[in-house]
């Protein structure tokens, strides 16, 4: 963190187009510009194909021999696969529309990072193979032969890009860049590339079942301490059933909550939301991951570690899922989880809220909610009893993740639970919320620390939205509903925005929810004293909203 | 750019020439009937290439909020979770080009007092949504006035519709705003490809070519009505016996408009192999025409691979003493005698 450069400059040297024609500029294998590669352990003990030790920097990435047709022949694969990816690659006109919808093209003002531009690159060597156009004018219709260099540039732009679809809002034609960058990827997997900040965490919920490699006895004790701190804050020490069968509800969130600041008050919120509800819910160690970096290798590998949930609800015999706060988790279990793993086991049945009586309908066939939707039901219900006083010191506004966004539609839902926990709620400027919201800049596995610069660059347009409310008027906190986020927005905020502080939405429904026999609240869940605690204000002072039950 | 002009004049001279030097039935006959034969097939033949590949996922783009709660309002149309919905959204998509009318341009300004630094303002940008409207729809009203030089008697449809065309002005011939408007709005479309440095950057011989192949064909068909003109009544017996599969001699009718017709075949024996597929390319756009309903109904990956993973039983074989020690529930209890 400490190299980076002041915001200002950041912007100011951002380069000028360059003068040579794009299929003439290679990419430049600086520090700071890309992941580091794989283990070849780590692609080795998964199967991946072709493992290999390589480095990015280096002018030989030691591909296998026969790397071309390896690549030719599994993008011919994938053609056969994709409908999306044919039809991608031949229709595009080039109108540019998606260029400045961007956050990596206007953070770097690289011309290959124009969506249109980034799937040229692969367009290119399809019309070479796979278009008649191509075929006979060559170069002149924008057409290429594979190389070395080519694969290299890939690569460099495959990790460039946060596969958060918010290109294809835009475009007159659907076209999805995040289905070309996935495709993508799964080639350079075809020839042994990858990187390790994503291959790391696929192994480790390969085997541990979470990316962080949190063993079962492990994550226990975790999840015990933090129910010890709610212990501390509320008197109350919320349950932590762990492996129960015959439960009704399995709940699974990422792994980050249980490990990562600030995610844990999240996860801290959850025991205490559930705990209030008297919920029969389990929590699983063998599924203690709901992320899935599998989804930025290959769609088998999402498949894979997509697996685990449905046969662990199996053999815990529950009823259904619900899902916490996670981004690309929601794009894997909404549009994908069915069709990888479905249909689910027999013992499971049409999600149920077991407080309201709601039937959630549009959870019928994978039976997973998201803990949003769950929430927001029992707040319109008044289940639950709140004092959003307690978040008066804040003044927050909410990062729509991309994939609840753009891979879900999930928009109003957190924002229903937000109003009704804090008092002071203020959007950022349209055009950067909700499906036209802008990422974090480090989403689909590029959350590393050595592109931090990069993720600054990529973070500017989300990073100028919160510094643009932060100034005018005065927040100071942003909640979001994704683990990767809660990872990636405090420094982008520290950067572009110092002053404020992120966490999940359930960080600020706990800190508002009045537990029955809680002690007094002083402090909030960070321990942190909460302002006018030490007034004479009860804890269920008339602010406080809800029936309870 | 420039390349693409000169084929696209190359095509035209090589027209000219042959039709002057007495091969205008080449031109006027048999190479539409190669053309519109070789269109046909080839836009078959994409569509199925296209269908042939699955949608094995359900990947709608969410351009609004999902169906969920009851209390939750639902943006039927830009998150459909209805085959109707879905039917709106594709009608909007394509008959009004509804992504395109999001656009917006993004500046970036190095030092803005507002925010003591860096700001990006967006503004809305209509300007390209506006002129792909006009030209889309100027061409397909362009196409569908021709048909009376095809058909005998002239649908009356269509000799309405010349009249509203014409309704801005008297005198003869009447002055059609829509063949004005058609090369106003392709001047458009390449002044951006020209003076726009992003376009620039990334436009190909494939985009300039169509657009001065089109400029050219509303050049033709412009000089052929108030310039150069056309005896129309000889053109139309000509056309209609090509129409019906028994050519008439092709004397008397001026080179330009076999320059024309040959235009138009290019454009013809082009499309299906180039972007400009995307006329039926968009019907196709998953991102755009499925139903946003996945958790709803199950949809099926015909190549699905079989499930493989790190099964309950082995992860409890790996760790099943240290789970034992932390009091988890066990399928298996652990092996006392090698403990």
């Amino acid at each position: 963190m400490a190299k980076l450069p002041a915001p200002q400059m950041l912007i100011a040297s951002r380069p000028d187009f360059p003068d040579q024609r794009w299929l003439d500029v290679k990419p430049e294998f600086t520090p700071g510009t890309f992941c580091y590669p794989a283990k070849k352990d780590t692609m080795e003990i998964l199967h991946m194909p072709n493992p290999h030790e390589w480095d990015p920097a280096a002018d030989d990435w030691g591909l296998p021999e026969n790397w071309e047709k390896i690549l030719c022949d599994a993008f011919a694969d994938r053609l056969e696969k994709h409908r999306s990816l044919k039809l991608f690659m031949d229709i595009c006109v080039r109108c540019g529309a998606c260029a400045d919808k961007c956050h990596f093209f206007l953070g770097t003002n690289d011309p290959k990072n124009m969506p249109v531009l980034r799937a040229e690159l692969l367009r290119s060597l399809y019309r070479r193979d796979h278009t008649m156009l191509g075929k006979l004018l060559g170069r002149k219709a924008g057409a290429r032969k594979w190389d070395k260099n080519v694969v290299k540039e890939l690569f460099y732009y495959a990790y460039q890009c946060t596969e958060c679809r918010r290109c294809s809002l835009f475009c007159p034609y659907g076209i999805d860049t995040a289905e070309i960058t996935m495709i993508v990827r799964e080639l350079l997997h075809e020839v042994g590339l990858g990187i390790h900040w994503i291959m790391d965490p696929v192994k480790n919920c390969s085997f541990t079942g979470n990316h962080l490699g949190i063993q079962p006895h492990s994550f226990v004790e975790i999840v015990e301490m933090l129910a010890d701190d709610c212990e501390t804050i509320t008197g109350i020490r919320p349950k932590t059933p762990f492996n129960k069968k015959n439960a009704e509800i399995l709940f699974i969130t990422p792994s980050g909550d249980v490990f990562a600041d600030p995610g844990i008050y999240t996860f801290m919120g959850y025991l205490m939301l559930f705990h209030e509800l008297d919920l029969d819910y389990t929590l699983s160690t063998y599924a203690s991951e709901g992320g899935n970096f599998g989804s930025f290798t290959t769609f088998n590998m999402a498949k894979k570690l997509n697996a685990k949930m449905y046969a662990e609800a199996e053999r815990l015999n529950v009823k259904w899922l619900l899902g916490g706060e996670c981004g690309h988790m929601w794009r894997v279990l909404n549009q994908y989880m069915d069709t990888y793993n479905g249909p689910t086991p027999a013992n499971m049945i049409p999600p149920v809220s077991p407080v309201t009586g709601t039937v959630f309908h549009n959870a019928a066939s994978t039976k997973m909610v998201h803990i949003a939707e769950f929430t927001a039901d029992l707040i319109y219900h008044n289940k639950l009893k709140l004092d959003p006083g307690r978040n008066d010191h804040i003044i927050t506004t909410f990062h729509d993740s991309c994939n609840p966004s753009r891979g879900m539609g999930l928009l109003d839902e957190p924002r229903y639970v937000l109003k009704a926990v804090c008092n002071n709620f203020i959007e950022m400027p349209e055009n950067t919320i909700r499906e036209q919201t802008f990422c974090c800049g480090a989403g689909s596995g590029l959350n590393t620390e050595e592109i931090m610069e990069l993720r600054m660059r990529a973070g500017m347009p989300r990073g100028n939205a919160l510094r643009y409310v932060q100034q005018k008027f005065g927040v100071n906190h942003m909640a979001c509903i994704c683990a990767i986020d809660r990872a990636t927005l405090p420094p982008l905020a520290n950067y572009w925005a110092p002053g404020v502080t992120v966490s999940g939405l359930h960080e600020l429904v706990a800190n508002a929810l009045v537990m029955k026999g809680e002690t007094k609240r002083t402090m909030d869940l960070r321990q942190e004293d909460l302002p006018g605690a030490d007034g004479d204000e009860p804890a269920d002072a008339p602010a406080a909203r809800g029936e309870g039950e | 750019m420039f390349s693409s002009l000169l084929l696209v004049l190359l095509i035209g001279a090589v027209a000219w020439a042959g039709a002057a030097a007495g091969f205008a039935s080449l031109f006027g006959a048999a190479l539409p009937y190669a053309a519109t034969v070789i269109f046909i097939v080839g836009m078959i033949r994409r569509m199925t290439y296209w269908a042939t590949s699955p949608v094995p996922f359900c990947i709608p783009t969410t351009a609004g909020q999902e169906q969920s709660l009851a209390f939750i309002r639902q943006a039927k149309i830009d998150c459909p979770s209805s085959s109707a919905g879905v039917f709106a959204r594709m009608f909007l998509e394509v008959a009004c080009f509804r992504s395109l009318f999001r656009n917006t341009r993004a500046s970036v300004r190095g030092r803005d007092s507002a925010t003591a630094g860096l700001s990006i303002v967006y503004y809305s940008s209509k300007w390209l949504w506006f002129f792909a409207l006009v030209f889309h729809y100027c061409f397909l009203l362009v196409f569908i006035r021709h048909f009376r030089f095809f058909m005998e008697p002239a649908p009356s449809c269509i000799s309405f519709l010349e009249s509203l065309d014409g309704i801005m002005q008297t005198g003869s011939p009447r002055f059609f705003w829509t063949g004005a408007l058609l090369l106003i709005a392709l001047l458009f479309l390449l002044g951006r490809r020209i003076f726009n440095e992003r376009l620039r950057y990334i436009s190909l011989l494939n985009d300039y070519f169509p657009l001065w192949l089109l400029i050219g064909i509303a050049g033709t068909g412009v000089c052929l009505r108030y310039f150069d003109k056309t005896d129309i009544a000889t053109v139309k017996i000509f056309i209609m016996g090509v129409t019906h599969f028994a050519p008439v001699s092709p004397e008397g009718i001026a080179p330009l408009f076999f320059v024309h017709i040959t235009l138009v075949c290019a454009l013809l024996l082009y499309l299906p192999f180039s972007k400009l597929a995307h006329m039926a390319g968009v019907f196709f756009s998953p991102t755009r025409n499925l139903r946003a309903d996945s958790r709803r109904t199950r949809r099926i990956n015909p190549w699905n691979p079989p499930k493989q993973y790190f099964t309950y039983a082995e992860y409890e074989d790996a760790y099943r003493d240290a789970m034992a020690e932390a009091g988890l529930p066990l399928e298996k209890q652990p092996d006392k005698s090698a403990g």
